[in-house]
């Protein structure tokens, strides 16, 4: 499907009319905010917007990445002209990223959702506290 | 360039690509093994998830995956809140953001490991 007819799907005006859900307006202005507070923490709270939406578990994590990679390069643009950081920062970590990234999209389609949570739960449990600890 | 910074970058992108948020990953190690400033760590996850991002969402369309007519709303609404959250975070500085993303980071992981377990297993 092409960019225009999604948007033309989108518009009121080309074909099926389309209501803003209240948990789109606000949930999308909570994730924006809070992921350019923090940096990150878009995508957590994308996935279950997108299956409010009602997308599965597993779709809901690969469309979740889709929503936030615009509103992610907004706030990165953001920080970039007000100098808070330099490309040069991220670089070390994008090529190794990148190749994870890969990965990443392979073994999603291979691995147990609920598994996938437990283990990325235990590890942030464990880093909140530290971070708390600091 | 170090061989702990490569590894970082790599389960960073692993969960970028699964949206578990990878940029946990990368800020959690800024944060708590380097001396880097809260926000420039936030900024460098934002930088560090384009490319990632960008890679990941091409793979999932040509796949067919992405549901345009929900992602795209709610991007649009995203992007508005991404704009107001800039000059809040300048506002609410460094220090008190990284305690709230800790207590964040705390709850969200106790929902995911132990919560909505009967729902996860039927799929």
């Amino acid at each position: 499907m092409s960019i225009e007819n999604v948007f033309l799907e989108i518009l009121p005006h080309g074909g099926g009319c389309m209501k803003l859900k209240p948990i789109t307006v606000i949930g999308g202005f909570l994730m924006g905010l809070a992921n350019s507070i923090f940096g990150a923490g878009g995508g957590i709270i994308a996935v279950p917007l997108l299956e409010k939406s009602g997308l599965s578990k597993r779709e809901a994590h690969a469309n979740a990445v889709a929503v936030i990679l615009p509103v992610s390069a907004l706030s990165a643009a953001l920080y970039l002209i007000k100098g808070t950081v330099r490309l040069s920062d991220a670089s070390p970590y994008i090529l190794t990223g990148i190749a994870g990234a890969v990965l990443g999209t392979v073994i999603l389609k291979k691995i147990s959702p609920l598994l996938l949570k437990r283990i990325f739960g235990i590890f942030i449990i464990y880093a909140g506290v530290r971070l708390l600890t600091k | 360039m170090n061989i702990i910074a490569l590894l970082v970058g790599l389960f960073s992108g692993i969960a970028g690509a699964m949206g578990l948020g990878g940029g946990a990953v990368l800020i959690i190690y800024l944060n708590l093994f380097t001396d880097t400033d809260r926000l420039t760590a936030g900024g460098i996850n934002l930088i560090f998830f384009i490319p990632i991002s960008l890679l990941a969402v091409t793979i999932y369309a040509f796949r067919g995956a992405v549901k345009w007519k929900t992602v795209l709303p709610l991007a649009a609404f995203g992007l508005v809140g991404a704009l107001c959250g800039i000059y809040l975070a300048d506002i609410m500085g460094g220090e008190i953001i990284g305690k709230i993303f800790g207590v964040l980071l705390v709850l969200m992981g106790i929902k995911e490991t132990f919560f909505r377990v009967a729902k996860d297993k039927k799929e």
